[in-house]
Order: C-alpha cells, then structure tokens, then sequence
C-alpha cells in the first residue's frame, strides 16, 4: 500500500546558510520505523532532484522519533544573496512530507 | 538559591508580535523575560543606522516596548535579557535609562555586555594569525577586504551572568547566542558550574526551544496546523527551570498555541545540523539525548540532556556588501494563467539578453505554482487555476544592469501576453546584497566586557 509521509509524519525545515534543514518527525514509533527504513540519504537526495545540488547528510533522532537532513546548495546562496522566493528552505519539509511510500 | 524559575520568551525576530513580552509579564509572574531579536542580516542593518547615527544601532523598538513592560517587571522582579543591543548596546541602554527616568523609576541597573563588535579589529586578528577563513569555503577573509559592513562574535551565557551577579534588573548585550539568554538565569540562580556541561547543555536546550517564540507553542505548526487553537492570542513559550537541569514547557493558561510533545519536537529539529554535535560557546549540547514527556495541560517536561565541553573558539559573524538585486511581479489570470507568464518570462529574457545586461542569475518562479516546491510540483490544468505570479529577481555586482531591469517590468503589460494585472508601486530598485562571512576565532583573542549603568 502507497501512503504519502505526510499522512505519518510532520516536521520543520530551515536555513543554515546554503544549506536547508529538515527536521522530520514520526507520530509514533511504528511511523518512526517506516521514516527510518524509507529515508535514505539517496531517495531524499532524489525527491530534490533539481532543488539540493549539494550532498544530503542524514541524520538520526530516536528519542524524538525524528531524523534530521542537510540539504547542501539548496537555497540559491541563502541568506539575502538567494533569489529564491523560499530563500530559507521554510516550506521544504512540507516538499519532503509529499513523498510517497510503500508500507 | 532558588528551587524553580520561570524564563519566559518575548520575541523570536526583531518583527514578532509587539504585544507578546507584556502578555509575557502581565499574565503571570515570570522570573526572566528573555528576548531575541537578531538574525543575521539585522546586524548590517544596524551596522548601517549607526553609521549614519551613532546613537542608533540596536532594535529601536526596544525602549517603546520598556515604556509599557518596565513598571510591571519593577513591581513582579521580573528581570529582562535581551540582545536587542545590536552593534550599540550602550545607546540602548541609555535609551531604556531615559525611559526608566520618564516613567519616574528611581532605581535600576542595566548591565551592557561588549566586546563582540571586532570590525575594526580585523586587520590587529589577521595579523595575529587567525585568518578568519570562511568556514564554508576556507577562504581568507581578506578576499573581501574593504566590502565588511559588520563583524561579530557570539558570546555565550557566561558574560549575562556575570551581569545579573552585579545585580542587574536589565541585561543587554550585541551580538550574544539566542540559547544564551535562557541559559545565563539558570547559571545564575541555580548556582551551576560551568563545566558542568550536561547542565549547560540543559539551559542551551531550553533556549533552542525558547529562542523563535511561538515557534515551539503551535506557530507554524506543520502537524495537525487546523487543531491548534486561538492562535491569535498564542501564548508564547515559557521554561519553568529546576536546579538539575529538567525543565518544563508551557505558557501561561488562559492564552492560544498549544505546547505538546509535536510542538516542541518540531522546535528541537528546526535549524539543526549534526543533532549530536550542536555547539555554543558554553557547550557542545548533544539533542539525541533529550527526552520530552507530554504532560498534558500544555506541559512538556524536557530531560535527560546530555553535553561536552565547548571548544576554544567563538563564532564570527562578517556580513560584507556583494553587488545588488532586484525583484518584480506580476499576476496573470485565466484562461492560460501559466502559459502567458511563462511567455511573459521569455519575453522579459529576450529583451535582457538584447540589452546585454551583465547579471550573476535571473531567478522565474510562477507562484501558485512552482515556487515553494520547484519540480515536485504537479503539472496544473489550466482549466482550474485562476491566477499565476510571475517572480523574476535578478542580482548583479553591476548597479546599472540591475536598474535597467527594472525598467522592463512594466512594458510587458502592453507588450506581452494578456490579461496582466498586479504591477504598482513603481519599478523595482535595486537593493543591496548583504553576503555572510561565518568564521572562528580563538576565545583568547576576545574578551566580553561587561559595563554597569544604574539609576
């Protein structure tokens, strides 16, 4: 069965310069398990296909049942040099909570 | 030595809701109000207005705000930390003094931490051997040698609380970390020792949490956004500290938001890189070890945090000017919305490229269709969409190109595709481009000064 990641998890994302943080949050630990398992640095890498032209590091969370990505060159040069109308990356964990997945 | 104390945050930006530190005070007794308001492009900002005027230079909403907050903290001993200071802390400070002496207080003290201005130091830190290289690129900062607007160091807590040990009502400090400001009251009270940097790590943790307001109480809430209630009177977050280093999240009863396991987990991942490694000049906090508890009744108890020590160096923040962009809309409606502002778009290129304009990058996004999300973007059926927004932004070291484009936004409406609208305020200008320069410098080659004014 196909299920959006949205529909098991929510988030945040931000700048740190050039780079977008995405922090990714399960509801609860089974959701925590299947964000674990799907969320490779090289499908996340992917889903930006064409958004994050740098390296994706990945990282995890369990306490939080959360994992944490970087998303290098991704915001048009950050800060105010970006041209970008989401110059801080503000909506990209909603863009990562579009994906879908196979339970 | 106290038991538990409440630290309440007042602003998460210099432009958060004006009302939120008098909510903060008046709704409920607080020890500390704790207020943040400088992002990184604020300190050019600043950096700017004091050259122009050097008795400005820090957050000018600072003393109106005081005028209402002031006699409520005098009477609850409420004390207020703040680095709306900026790149002149002591001018706002004076300006909070001849508004304490306005209002008839006779008796206040404001400690003033300096020492994080090294703009014009940078030449004497260079010599010395530390490069101030780009911590992104390792550049040296000599490559933008003569194009520095403002240079920084981020203190920690530890200058705050040398402030509130001389007995300061008022800390104000320049360019001090947001986690600081929340975690200085803690040392102070609770007595704890700096190198205890679980302990630190605590306070670090309570201030990631504190430092964008609402942000952890169900402002921009990415879970179940629709259930949170009242957000119009959203209560900002307040940390309710004990002596080992536990805290509690909540805000006061009778306010909007909501503070939930959800709301402050999406706080603790916003901003973050390396969760183990989140480093501050007091310690390097380790976030995979916070555990959170829902206590219910908008309490969230936050423990089990765990830190190292800090390293020998503070952070640098250089912002220097790089060239000049400009941005421009306009909205196309249906029938065809995207198809004639992408015509519209090419248009635009066309004439550029015939001008021979020199540009660094022209930026299209269609807003209402790509631009949050780029290619995840779903094709759109021109039947259903109403309106589009054609951004283009363009940024240049060239002042003129980026001028001239700005005359060509408006022909488009009688020289390009139909039914355009949503073009005023005249044409674009051009604005500044502030870059940042991220380095390090050696803590032994700065010194935070702490300076005491009193009424």
């Amino acid at each position: 069965m196909k299920i959006r990641l949205l529909e098991i998890a929510h988030g945040r994302s931000g700048d740190k310069g050039d780079a977008a943080n995405i922090g990714i949050i399960a509801y609860d630990d089974k959701g925590y398990e299947i964000i674990k398992k799907n969320l490779s640095v090289s499908r996340v890498k992917k889903h930006f296909n064409e958004i994050c032209f740098g390296e994706v590091e990945r990282y995890e969370l369990p306490n939080l049942r959360a994992l944490n990505f970087l998303l290098h060159n991704t915001l048009g040069g950050g800060g105010t040099v970006s041209l970008k109308h989401d110059a801080q990356g503000k909506t990209l964990a909603a863009a990562l909570l579009r994906m879908e997945i196979e339970i | 030595m106290k038991d538990k104390i409440k630290i309440a945050s007042g602003q998460g930006f210099w432009g958060d809701l004006i009302n939120a530190p008098y909510v903060q005070v008046t709704q409920g007794k607080v020890d500390y109000l704790v207020m943040d308001y400088l992002a990184e492009v604020t300190m050019s900002i600043l950096q700017k207005q004091k050259n122009r005027n050097p008795k400005l230079g820090y957050a000018k909403d600072i003393p109106e705000l005081m005028k209402r907050i002031l006699p409520v903290c005098q009477e609850k001993g409420t004390k207020i930390i703040t680095n709306g200071g900026g790149v002149n802390p002591i001018a706002c400070a004076e300006a909070v003094m001849e508004v304490a002496k306005n209002l008839g207080i006779n008796k206040l003290k404001i400690a003033v931490v300096l020492g994080d201005d090294i703009k014009e130091r940078i030449d004497e830190i260079v010599n010395s051997g530390s490069g101030l290289n780009n911590m992104d690129t390792d550049e040296p900062i000599v490559t933008v040698k003569g194009k520095i607007l403002s240079a920084n160091v981020y203190f920690g807590a530890l200058p705050i609380v040398e402030g509130l040990r001389a007995g300061a009502d008022i800390v104000i400090t320049g360019r001090t970390t947001d986690t600081g400001l929340t975690l200085a009251p803690m040392i102070y009270e609770f007595g704890w020792d700096k190198t205890n940097y679980d302990l630190m790590s605590a306070g670090t943790v309570a201030g990631h949490i504190l430092e964008c307001g609402a942000q952890s109480s169900g402002g921009n809430f990415l879970g179940n956004w629709q259930s949170i209630p009242n957000m119009a009177e959203v209560g900002f977050p307040i940390a309710e500290a004990y002596p080992n280093g536990e805290f509690i999240i909540t805000k006061h009863p009778n306010t909007g938001g909501r503070v939930s396991f959800e709301t402050v987990a999406e706080q603790l991942v916003y901003e973050i890189g390396d969760p183990e490694v989140y480093i501050t000049p007091d310690c390097v906090a380790d976030f995979t070890s916070i555990k959170l508890e829902d206590l219910g009744g908008d309490r969230v108890k936050v423990y089990n945090i765990k830190g190292k020590k800090a390293t020998d160096f503070y952070k640098v923040s250089c912002s220097y000017a790089s060239g000049f962009s400009a941005s421009a809309n306009l909205t196309y409606s249906w029938p065809q919305a995207l198809s004639k502002a992408k015509a519209a778009d090419e248009i635009l290129r066309k004439r550029l490229e015939n001008l021979k304009l020199s540009f660094e990058e022209i930026r299209t996004e269609f807003i209402g269709y790509n631009s949050c999300h780029g290619p995840l973007s779903k094709e759109i059926d021109e039947d259903n969409i109403n309106e589009i927004m054609l951004k283009v932004a363009v940024r240049s070291q060239d002042y003129d190109s980026i001028e001239r484009f700005g005359k060509e936004i408006a022909p488009l409406i009688l020289t390009g595709p139909p039914s355009v609208t949503g073009f005023a305020g005249g044409r674009p200008k051009p604005s500044e481009v502030v870059a940042y320069w991220p380095a390090l410098i050696p803590k032994v080659l700065v010194k935070p000064e702490v300076k005491l004014i009193e009424l």
